[in-house]
């Protein structure tokens, strides 16, 4: 019994140690060193400070944010990435508390998130979502002219047929089509409800699949919707041959890409590098990005120092 | 959803040749999640496990809370505890511990109750004072049962490890994010597999362990 007891408790020790052994690890999941030799637009900016570059959990955030983070890096800062993070409601708390520095945003859909009622009136749209971050010690600098918004696609298959070029064509079809679209849409007033409100369409069916994810995409190529919500810098549509109709009425209200910085890191050269970046940054340029990241499986690290390279930021 | 991508092989091989990096990192990171969640698990729900058998009243009320924790949803937990805790490892540990403790106090409560009456009497009759009975005598008995906690709980750790992709940790959870994300199957199946590989090994791992730890069980 005697000996029983201490090699119980000895094993029991050495489990917990081996279990224990393994965290030693760091996580140093950063940016991977960019060539800093070239000299670029990012290298003629100057700056040392720390600072974490956060993305939401699609490739466009994550692309973006590495946009952001390898230019800072190419600077001198010494820039950590927290990419991949849940929705929203995670990573706005994170910016907030300073667990996150840096995130790419859209002007429309943080000014929704914020209770905010966004136009199709840029200026004012970014007036309203500066005013309603100030008080959270948030910047928002100059967007891009990239947007990515809901766009509701079809097939050019369809289009040809139907001979659709802008959502107000739908109006005397709609009755024969199946719509899909995220499982919030029917609720969502630039989905479902303003499509039936600005447009007056009323299809055949409503099916709940995601918001532009592959489900809807997948479903859209196959048939069984004939109108899909996808997002306007959505890789699939130039890779799977779809249109996004012309939003002709002015539903959707503008959603460009947009730095969100928090104030206290807001210094130097960061606003002047970041806005540098949203300059070059257009809707068909990062549908190209997230096609091959998306359709080619291509990395976004990349991907991103590709698109620095190709144009002359690194 | 996968199955339009006829033309996607099911492991592109060319990716995890290129990714060996990143699979190892999330294998660590893997490890470290779950090896932190179990052992801060036993930490607490050890001597609470003691203190249910002491005071039986204890006991009801325990698993009462435990079970409720273990039916929180871990997203809302995330949601709760961001604003206190962030995006670290702290936010991720918090809910696969609290989850670990239904099973654990349980099975360490078992344990002790298996001790059989007479062996307690004779070492009450041998004088050991109540501490040195439970060190000496009924912990090491109870030994099989919370093993056997531990490697249940050890399995369904390593499986709920993954959820924490979504506050950016996650291990190998953030590989099969990553292929849901992108439907991309490579990193989808690596990180499945891994998965599987990881909760096999740990069962069988913990199995020896538990034969190392109770050689009278032996032969049998």
């Amino acid at each position: 019994m005697r000996r029983t007891r201490s090699g119980a408790v000895g094993a029991f020790a050495l489990t917990f140690m081996l279990l224990l052994g393994a965290c030693g690890g760091s996580d140093d999941d950063g940016v991977t060193a960019g060539q800093s030799e070239s000299k670029g637009t990012c290298a003629g900016f100057k700056g040392t400070e720390e600072l974490t570059v956060g993305g939401t959990n699609f490739s466009e955030q994550e692309i973006v944010a590495e946009l952001y983070a390898q230019c800072l890096q190419a600077a001198g800062y010494k820039v950590d990435t927290k990419l991949k993070l849940g929705a929203r409601e995670v990573v706005q708390p994170a910016l907030e508390r300073g667990d996150i520095d840096i995130l790419p945003e859209y002007v429309g859909t943080l000014l929704t998130y914020l209770n905010g009622s966004p136009t199709t009136d840029l200026p004012k749209t970014l007036s309203d979502l500066k005013a309603s971050l100030a008080p959270k010690r948030l910047v928002v600098l100059t967007p891009a002219p990239a947007e990515d918004k809901n766009g509701f696609a079809v097939t050019k298959a369809t289009a040809d047929r139907l001979k659709l070029k802008k959502l107000s064509d739908l109006q005397p079809h709609a009755k024969d089509l199946v719509f899909g679209g995220g499982p919030e849409c029917p609720e969502r007033p630039l989905c479902l409800q303003g499509l039936e409100k600005t447009y007056d369409l009323k299809f055949k069916e409503v099916k709940r699949l995601d918001s532009g994810g592959p489900l809807t995409k997948d479903a859209l190529q196959k048939g069984d919707i004939q109108v899909g919500l996808i997002f306007t810098s959505d890789g699939a549509v130039p890779a799977r041959n779809f249109l996004v109709l012309e939003d002709d009425k002015k539903l959707q209200p503008v959603d460009n890409v947009v730095p969100i910085v928090r104030q206290d890191v807001l210094k130097g050269d960061v606003e002047p590098l970041l806005n540098s970046i949203s300059a070059k940054l257009t809707t068909e340029g990062l549908s190209e990005l997230n096609k091959r990241v998306d359709v080619d499986k291509a990395d976004p690290d990349d991907v991103a120092r590709d698109w620095l390279k190709a144009n002359g930021f690194t | 959803m996968l199955a339009q991508v006829a033309a996607d092989p099911w492991v592109r091989w060319s990716w995890v040749r290129d990714h060996t990096d990143d699979i190892g990192d999330s294998l660590q990171e893997h490890l470290v999640l779950t090896g932190l969640t179990l052992a801060i698990g036993m930490v607490i729900a050890l001597p609470l496990g003691v203190a249910c058998h002491r005071w039986k009243r204890l006991y009801p009320a325990v698993l009462g809370v435990a079970g409720v924790l273990y039916t929180v949803p871990s997203l809302a937990l995330f949601a709760f505890l961001l604003p206190f805790t962030g995006l670290s490892r702290t936010t991720a540990l918090i809910p696969l511990v609290l989850y670990t403790l239904l099973i654990l106090v349980r099975n360490v409560v078992a344990g002790l109750e298996s001790v059989p009456a007479d062996v307690r009497e004779a070492a009450e009759g041998m004088g050991l004072s109540p501490a040195r009975r439970l060190m000496r005598i009924e912990l090491p008995l109870a030994v099989p049962a919370i093993v056997a906690g531990i490697r249940i709980t050890t399995v369904t750790t390593i499986g709920l490890v993954t959820i924490t992709a979504l506050i950016g940790q996650g291990g190998l959870g953030s590989l099969v994010y990553d292929g849901l994300l992108r439907d991309f199957r490579t990193p989808l199946v690596v990180g499945t597999a891994l998965t599987v590989v990881l909760a096999t090994l740990a069962d069988l791992g913990l199995a020896g362990v538990q034969r190392v730890l109770t050689p009278w069980a032996r032969g049998r």
